[in-house]
C-alpha cells in the first residue's frame, strides 16, 4: 500500500489533542509491535494497535477515525504491560474514542440492546458500555 | 476485626452470591465487612482520559466517606470496583492539581492515607493464608481449580500493586489453603473481552473460548474469579461457543468466595443454585465435595 504523506499534518492540532487527552506522546513508540502481539482483541481489529500509533505519528489522523480498532479495545492494558517504551496505548485508544464521543457521535445505544440480554447482564457491563461507547450529549 | 466495605452495584443484585458468600466467609474467618454509608456506583471504568475529572467524582466520594467514618482502609470484593477505586486513589495521592479540582468540587477534604484493599489481600496479608487453612472444615481435596485473574486485579501493576501481572500467585495461595489443586494455564491473566461484549460480541466470545479451552486442556474442573464481568462473560458465552465447536464441554465459573465458603463448612448453600448458567454441582459432586 502506497501512502502519501502530508508534512503539514504531522503533529497537527487533532493529533496534539489526542496526546493531550491521553497525557502521552505517540512519538515514544518505535514500532516494535509488542503491543499488537499481546493484544487479545487484535483479531477483530481492522488495524493493529501499533499501526494506530504509526498513523498518528505520520499525521494520518483520518485513518484512525475510520478504524474500528479504538472501539474494539477492551482497555485490558496488556499492551502497556509489555511496551518497552512505556506507552499507555489504552489511553491513546480512549482519547480517540473521546474525540468522537465529545462530538456527540455515539458508537452504541445501550437502550437498543436486547431486553433479555439487559436483564441478564451485570450492571458493570452496562455502565462500562455507557462510559465507553455513548456520549454524554 | 471490622473493615469498611464497598460492595458496588453488581454485588447488590446480579452478583449477590458473591457478596453473600464473601460476607459469610469473612465472619467465619473472624472479620466483618461493614458497608460504607451512602456509597454510590464507582462508574465501572477508570477514566483513561486525563481530563475526565467527572468520572473520578463518585469513587473519590467513597474514599472521602471512608475517611469521614474514621477509617483508613476501604475493602472491595468486585474486581471492577477495586480497580476504579484503587486507581482513583492513586490519582488523588499523586496528582495534587487533580486532587484539588475533584475534592473542592465535592466540597470535601481528603487525606491520602486511605488504602483500598481487595478481599484477597485481606486474606493473604492481614489474616494470612495459613490461618485460612486452619479454619478449613471441608478441604476441597482433589478439586482442580483454574484461577482466572483477568485484567483488573493486576493491571496496571504499578498502581494495583497486588501481584505480578505476568505470574500472579495470590489465587494459587488461596486454592492451596483450601486443600484444592491449582491448575496452571497460560491464559489466566488474559482478558475475557470485558465490556466489549456489548459492542464487539465476537471478541468476548473468542477471548472467553480461548480462556476456557486453555483451562480445560490443563485439567480444570472449574474456574474461579473475582470479577462479576469475567464470571458473566466466561459462563454466558459458553452457549454460543458450543454452537460452533461441537467438542466443547461446559466449564463452571465460580466466584472464589463460593468455594472459600464451601471449604469453611458452608455446605451446598455456599454455591449459588440460580445464578450460574453452567451448573457447578456435577463437578463438585464428582470430587465428593457435595452429596
Amino acid at each position: 500500500m502506497l501512502l502519501k504523506l502530508d508534512p503539514s499534518k504531522i503533529r497537527c492540532e487533532e493529533i496534539r489533542d489526542i496526546e493531550t487527552i491521553a497525557a502521552d506522546s505517540v512519538y515514544k513508540c518505535y514500532q516494535c509491535g509488542k503491543c499488537s502481539a499481546a493484544c487479545p482483541a487484535a483479531p477483530e481489529m481492522d488495524m493493529l494497535p501499533n499501526q494506530v500509533i504509526r498513523y498518528l505519528q505520520l499525521g494520518m489522523y483520518e485513518k484512525i477515525l475510520e478504524s474500528n480498532t479504538p472501539w474494539v479495545c477492551a482497555s485490558c492494558l496488556q499492551c502497556m504491560t509489555v511496551c518497552p517504551k512505556g506507552v499507555d496505548l489504552a489511553k491513546i485508544m480512549e482519547a480517540v474514542r473521546t474525540v468522537h464521543l465529545r462530538r456527540g457521535e455515539n458508537k452504541l445505544n445501550i437502550n437498543k440492546l436486547d431486553e433479555e440480554y439487559k436483564a441478564r447482564a451485570p450492571q458493570i457491563a452496562m455502565i462500562a458500555g455507557l462510559r465507553k461507547f455513548q456520549s454524554l450529549s | 476485626m471490622k473493615f469498611k466495605y464497598f460492595p458496588g452495584c453488581t454485588l447488590y443484585t446480579k452478583g449477590k452470591d458473591f457478596d453473600d458468600s464473601g460476607r459469610a466467609a469473612a465472619e467465619k474467618l473472624g472479620f466483618s465487612l461493614e458497608e460504607l454509608d451512602e456509597w454510590t456506583c464507582c462508574g465501572a471504568t477508570f477514566p483513561l482520559a486525563a481530563d475526565n475529572n467527572m468520572a473520578l467524582l463518585s469513587p473519590s466520594r467513597a474514599l472521602c466517606n471512608t475517611l469521614k467514618a474514621g477509617e483508613d482502609r476501604l475493602v472491595t470484593l468486585c474486581a471492577v470496583c477495586h480497580n476504579v477505586l484503587k486507581r482513583t486513589n492513586h490519582v488523588l495521592k499523586t496528582d495534587e492539581a487533580r486532587r484539588n479540582t475533584v475534592v473542592s468540587f465535592l466540597e470535601e477534604s481528603y487525606d491520602p492515607k486511605v488504602e483500598v484493599t481487595h478481599y484477597l489481600e485481606v486474606l493473604r496479608d492481614i489474616i494470612g493464608f495459613e490461618k485460612v487453612a486452619e479454619k478449613v472444615e471441608k478441604p476441597l481435596a482433589g478439586l482442580r481449580i483454574a484461577p482466572f485473574y483477568g485484567c483488573l486485579l493486576l493491571r496496571p501493576a504499578a498502581e494495583m500493586g497486588m501481584d505480578d501481572p505476568d505470574r500472579p500467585t495470590i489465587f494459587e495461595g488461596l486454592i492451596k489453603a483450601l486443600g484444592a489443586e491449582v491448575v496452571d494455564y497460560p491464559l489466566k491473566a488474559e482478558c475475557c473481552g470485558a465490556f466489549q461484549v456489548l459492542n464487539s460480541e465476537a471478541t468476548a466470545t473468542r477471548c472467553s473460548a480461548e480462556i476456557l479451552e486453555s483451562a480445560r486442556k490443563n485439567g480444570a474442573d472449574l474456574i474461579i474469579t473475582a470479577c462479576p464481568l469475567c464470571q458473566f462473560n466466561l459462563e454466558d458465552r459458553q452457549k454460543e461457543i458450543a454452537e460452533t465447536a461441537a467438542a466443547f464441554k461446559p466449564l463452571p465459573v465460580l466466584y472464589f468466595t463460593e468455594l472459600l465458603m464451601l471449604a469453611l463448612g458452608g455446605g451446598k448453600e455456599a454455591i449459588s443454585k440460580d445464578r450460574h448458567c453452567v451448573d457447578p454441582f456435577p463437578a463438585l459432586r464428582a470430587r465428593g465435595l457435595l452429596e
